[in-house]
């Protein structure tokens, strides 16, 4: 990737970043924290990618390799069952129908 | 060819719905389905990338993911809804590894060429350890595995020559012509002890910052790489979570008045905090009966609920009392402090779980002008956060930070299990107060005597 491209890319992600969120209310902090926790669960890709090009013949290649690809995958799935949890649990007054479901 | 323009464009639309995600979870109403397409999109990032070409290993990988996904899963489905911020850490604590792994296998490979390259594989590895360790002591600490705050004489200096050791070593790393396997793992093992000292002196209300910067930190280490690997998806994803948890952060450091640099370099510790002076009055004990009195004939009723209802599991209890006055005509709504619980917003997701709505719920400053006009404040074990020393008393460790005006309210009833100071140790001015009455015993079990009684006096 040419750098300034790059550099590019990072200053339109950080914008995003922080627009994205400006005006969230304090009630979905957690949930919130725990969605971009969830997001960078993307790592997951990036690791694949390296365990895919690591030296089969070499064992400390493999071992880190794996060890990326297992952490990436926890973080990615273990974000995302968490923020789905708390997120079930939000419901307006007289729709107490979900309640049940959000429990579980 | 095709194979590559079909996985970019891929990871392209997959970067655009995580930002919508995102952009989403700005409102009750949209956030569960924002999370439901970043799993979408999480899920086709994943098998799109099996066609990358040139891979190998794929038993490895599918075993790791199966694996990794797997204890991830189990773990997040039966974790309680009060221990919910420690799991959040440990995940953010994976991602982090998981860059840094990543830094560490390309380092191995000798796929580092070029000095910015090398520049980012550094930062992103000395981040992404740095969060790794550190989100793995606030687990231990927030699990209850680690008990005591301890820190090292000096704790601060140690921390500014560790982090410069590290980073020279980072900067030998990028300078070398060729890569220096032992300088490698020693700047990976600085780097790993430097996340966990920097944590472990930090405890209390302080914690949920730190968990949210290091969930900043993770972003960024992710992005990093994502440059050393050249994946736009990674860049883009990683950066926008280290922007937005930034922003996170701050906005959480600004509800507690605690600048950041404050919650890293002088943490709140419960000893040091003499206080305590200019307290009058006594303690003045309550029974249910009484309280059940007083609520179920008031007009406006706020109920403030702190760490101590959560971990008693009495919001169910709690709600129900609540429904119960609102049939008798009172209204009743509930206020959170911004770090309620153990995290910010922890005690909001508390109540949705018992079923409160979340239009009953009101934060600090939406409510704080109110509590003049409620005839009762019931306040159910939180401590530090309707502390009024906060407001006056300048030697307090607390002072300044913003608190719920509890005091102003006609009457105030505390649950409280015993006669202690609370988690940080610092006593509270509130329960000495004349318009104070203290409800002595656990959450659970004084609102449900309190239960009984309001439904006696319905008849």
């Amino acid at each position: 990737m040419e750098g300034f491209t790059a550099i590019y890319i990072f200053m339109l992600a950080a914008f995003t970043g922080y627009e994205v969120i400006s005006r969230v209310p304090v009630i979905l902090h957690t949930p919130l924290m725990s969605g971009s926790n969830f997001v960078h669960g993307v790592v997951l890709v990036g690791a694949m990618v390296v365990l895919g090009h690591a030296d089969p013949e070499s064992p400390l290649q493999l071992a880190i390799g794996f060890v990326a690809v297992f952490l990436g995958a926890a973080n990615a799935a273990g974000g995302y069952v968490v923020t789905e949890r708390m997120l079930a649990m939000f419901n307006k007054s007289g729709n107490k129908g979900s309640k049940k479901e959000g429990a579980q | 060819m095709t194979a590559k323009w079909f996985i970019d464009a891929s990871y392209f639309a997959v970067a655009v719905v995580f930002i919508l995600a995102l952009k989403a979870m700005s409102s009750p109403v949209t956030a569960r389905r924002g999370i439901v397409w970043g799993g979408i999109a999480m899920v086709a990032a994943t098998l799109v990338t099996f066609a990358t070409p040139g891979l190998q290993n794929f038993g490895w990988m599918i075993l790791a993911i199966v694996s990794g996904a797997a204890v991830a899963w189990w773990s997040g489905k039966t974790v309680k809804m009060t221990d919910m911020p420690q799991m959040v850490a440990i995940y953010n604590g994976m991602g982090g590894g998981a860059a840094a792994a990543i830094a560490a296998l390309e380092f191995a490979r000798g796929e580092v060429h070029g000095t910015v390259v090398a520049t980012l594989a550094v930062l992103g590895a000395l981040i992404g350890s740095v969060a790794f360790s550190g989100s793995c002591i606030a687990f231990a600490k927030l699990q209850g595995i680690m008990k005591k705050a301890w820190r090292l004489p000096a704790q601060n200096a140690v921390n500014v020559a560790l982090a410069l050791v590290t980073i020279g070593l980072g900067v030998a790393i990028i300078a070398a012509d060729t890569i220096n396997p032992q300088l490698v793992i020693a700047f990976f093992v600085l780097a790993l002890i430097l996340g966990a000292i920097l944590t472990s002196p930090i405890g209390g209300a302080d914690m949920p910052v730190v968990i949210s910067l290091l969930n900043a930190f993770t972003g960024l280490a992710v992005g990093f790489e994502g440059y050393v690997l050249g994946n736009p998806a990674l860049i883009v994803a990683g950066i926008v979570v280290g922007a937005s948890g930034t922003l996170l952060t701050q906005l959480m450091a600004k509800a507690m008045n605690r600048p950041i640099s404050n919650v890293l370099f002088t943490p709140i510790s419960g000893a040091a905090s003499g206080g305590g002076e200019g307290i009058e009055g006594t303690m003045k004990e309550f029974s249910a009966l009484d309280a059940a009195s007083v609520m179920r004939y008031a007009s406006k009723v706020i109920i403030v609920p702190g760490y101590g209802m959560a971990v008693a599991g009495a919001q169910h209890k709690v709600w129900e009392m609540a429904q119960l006055l609102e049939e008798g005509g009172v209204e009743v709504v509930f206020a959170i402090h911004p770090v309620a619980g153990r995290m910010p917003g922890h005690m909001n997701v508390l109540l949705a779980e018992a079923g409160v709505p979340y239009d009953k719920i009101f934060d600090l400053e939406e409510i704080n002008a109110d509590f003049p006009q409620a005839e009762v404040a019931l306040v159910i074990g939180a401590n530090d956060v309707v502390n009024p020393v906060a407001r006056t008393d300048k030697s307090s460790p607390i002072y300044g930070m913003p608190i719920l005006n509890v005091d102003m309210a006609q009457n105030v009833i505390v649950v409280k299990r015993g006669k202690g100071a609370g988690y940080s140790g610092i006593e509270n001015a509130l329960f000495y107060k004349d318009n104070c009455r203290m409800l002595y015993g656990s959450a659970q079990q004084a609102i449900a005597e309190v239960i009984t009684h309001v439904k006696a006096l319905e008849v």
